[in-house]
């Protein structure tokens, strides 16, 4: 049994102009000790799938439809009170993007970890700041440095300190929603090594959102791909890579230029991704599909496994 | 200098401090002012036809670089020679011509342009500034630029405001706006690192198809060495507002001399699961351009520090047809 399971999630935003189906019917899995990444563009909703499993929608997010089986229970079901006690960071944390800029700039870094420490378990103040410093050694941060405040921490140093606060109360599932985005490439590859090493060390889960593929191919063990709400693709990371299927995946792929291997011009998607608010009909990335049928135009396209481990929503794979 | 082209654009170590703001009672008692460094002594030249990528993390000088060659900041010190003439020499007269010839697109498609004016506005409003079209003309003008950049059809975007269009699109009339001038030579700064992932390859095709249909020169400002490897000839790699390597790209990324680019090319993520690459480690950070670390500036994160890097600063040498570093460990 996988320790998450997402089924047929559906989260909108209620506005004026009407509901913006962020995510619309997702579907997936997280085993125990594994990285899957949950790539798309910008407003593909993969931040709002990430939030939605943590049930930290802004108020007027709603989830409207499906369920989040964790450890074999329905959270969606769990009375508030007893998820903020028992699985919200207890269980499941997240590391939230532009997190390094989080921190409350008035109190120590070290207090704040602790605080989360306090809060979910039974344990003294020096009992917490001595497990802080075992985190802060844990994520690379010299364990002295728990009395600084976050304006002495440089950017890559405010990253490991959100991991540390993530990793405070030993959880089974963190959520990385793009983790190395804001930082310099140097320290990048560095936040990238310790997500790898803890995942090893721990046998923690994780959930890695990104817009980045480059990102994707370094660290995760399988892979959705989410397009205007839906997941297009499902599969371990060399499928994805070496063996796209959906014609999004192929796109996203032959768009990115790389250091390494021959330099072949990159062709990029026509169009732009749609409005949430009115997406299209069909499958919602037929206008911007170089093989759209008329049946794309008409019918959304089931998500279905045509291999073992492999689900895509295509008409022209199915 | 017979026989040798005269390139286009050749900077001559350039430098652009900027002062840091100091508290009232400070400045009563005089203590001294600080400077922050952004660019302390670049030289390179940029030839006719050439894309030349300044690529470094953020803080390293890059942008700076390019706004002051531009003259759209003014210099510390240091000469920018544009076609033969230094820029920071002619009075605003002869800079406005000039400006004709040397066109900028920003970083930001959502704030470079004017919400307030419709797409004809924006395109329009360089040739209105140095009245080179009016009527009739200006319109035909604007549609062929939008054309340029692939806005198609052009006629159905000219009364579009800025918010209607998608990032990419928004670009696309930041490249009309620029074209619109026939300018020769073009600093981008990091023109699609606000764009969708699946829209920057078209960004990037239309600059490459532009070069080649216009003879244009680009400065191609980056922190990304794969958008550079994609779209540049050559490559200077900067840190802490000088310049440690320089040369063509694809030699660069294949055999790095200087350790800080070894380092940063060591960590560029590669699309590809099967790709197993060793990291290089750097330890701390990049530290601050106010009071950069004496000798050469890396030094303090270089695996291969000698006593001679914390002395003495090195130069920037060709220790290789067209390969050129500062580092004493190479020359």
């Amino acid at each position: 049994m996988p320790l998450l399971e997402v089924k047929n999630l559906r989260t909108y935003y209620i506005t004026r102009a009407g509901p913006v189906r962020a995510v619309d019917g997702v579907s997936f899995f997280v085993e125990k000790g594994e990285v899957f990444g949950l790539a798309g563009e910008s407003g593909c909703g993969k931040t709002t799938a990430g939030l939605s499993i943590l049930r930290l929608l802004p108020r007027y997010g709603r989830i409207v439809g499906g369920e989040i089986i964790f450890d074999g229970v329905n959270i969606l079901e769990v009375r508030e009170s007893v998820f903020r006690r028992k699985y919200r960071w207890k269980r499941i944390s997240m590391v939230f993007q532009g997190a390094m800029n989080a921190l409350n700039p008035v109190f120590r870094v070290g207090e704040q970890i602790a605080e989360a420490i306090m809060l979910h378990e039974n344990v003294s103040k020096e009992e917490a700041m001595k497990r802080v410093k075992a985190l802060f050694e844990k994520v690379g941060i010299e364990p002295s440095r728990v009395d600084n405040y976050p304006h002495e921490f440089s950017g890559g140093m405010r990253q490991r300190a959100m991991i540390a606060l993530a990793l405070a109360c030993n959880p089974e599932l963190v959520i990385a929603d793009e983790p190395t985005t804001a930082l310099d490439v140097v320290i990048q590859g560095q936040i990238l090594d310790l997500l790898r090493k803890l995942r090893e060390e721990l046998d923690l889960s994780v959930i890695l959102i990104t817009h980045d593929l480059s990102t994707i191919a370094e660290l995760c063990n399988r892979v959705g791909i989410m397009y205007a709400g839906k997941l297009v693709e499902c599969a371990d990371v060399r499928s994805i890579f070496k063996d796209p299927l959906h014609p999004y995946t192929q796109g996203l792929i032959n768009a990115i230029p790389s250091i390494t291997g021959p330099k072949t011009r990159l062709r990029s998607i026509p169009g732009a991704p749609p409005d949430l608010l009115n997406p299209p009909r069909g499958c919602r990335f037929h206008p911007r599909c170089p093989y759209a049928t008329e049946k794309c135009r008409r019918e959304e396209p089931a998500y279905i496994e045509v291999r073992r481990g492999h689900w895509v929503a295509c008409h022209m794979v199915a | 200098m017979r026989g040798v082209p005269r390139p286009l654009v050749r900077v001559v170590d350039l430098k652009k401090w900027f002062p840091v703001r100091m508290g009232f009672l400070a400045s009563l008692f005089k203590k001294q002012q600080h400077w922050v460094r952004a660019v302390d002594g670049v030289s390179f030249d940029i030839h006719r036809g050439e894309v030349l990528c300044l690529v470094g993390e953020s803080g390293c000088g890059k942008t700076t670089t390019g706004r002051t060659i531009l003259r759209l900041i003014e210099p510390t010190s240091g000469k920018v020679f544009f076609e033969g003439r230094n820029i920071f020499e002619l009075d605003k007269e002869e800079m406005r011509k000039l400006r004709r010839k040397m066109q900028m697109i920003f970083q930001d498609p959502y704030e470079s342009l004017n919400p307030r004016l419709t797409v004809f506005d924006i395109v329009a409003e360089p040739l209105r500034v140095h009245k080179l079209a009016d009527g009739a003309e200006l319109r035909e003008k604007v549609v062929k630029a939008l054309e340029e950049a692939e806005l198609k059809p052009p006629e159905a975007f000219l009364s579009r405001y800025p918010h209607e269009l998608s990032g990419g699109q928004r670009q696309r009339v930041g490249i009309a706006r620029a074209l619109v001038l026939e300018p020769e030579f073009i600093v981008a700064d990091e023109p699609v690192s606000m764009i969708d992932v699946s829209l920057r390859a078209g960004i990037l095709n239309l600059m490459i198809d532009l070069k080649e249909k216009f003879g244009l020169t680009y400065l191609f400002i980056t922190h990304d060495i794969a958008q550079a490897r994609y779209i540049g000839d050559r490559m200077a790699v900067m840190y802490l507002g000088k310049i440690v390597e320089m040369g063509p790209i694809e030699d660069v990324i294949s055999d790095p001399l200087h350790p800080y680019t070894q380092a940063l090319i060591s960590n560029v993520p590669v699309p590809d699961p099967d790709a197993k690459r060793q990291r290089i480690y750097l330890k701390g950070e990049v530290p601050t351009p106010i009071s950069p670390p004496p000798g050469c500036r890396f030094h303090p994160r270089c695996p291969y520090a000698r006593p001679i890097c914390r002395d003495e600063e090195p130069t920037l040498q060709e220790v290789r047809p067209g390969r050129w570093v500062a580092c004493h460990l190479v020359a």
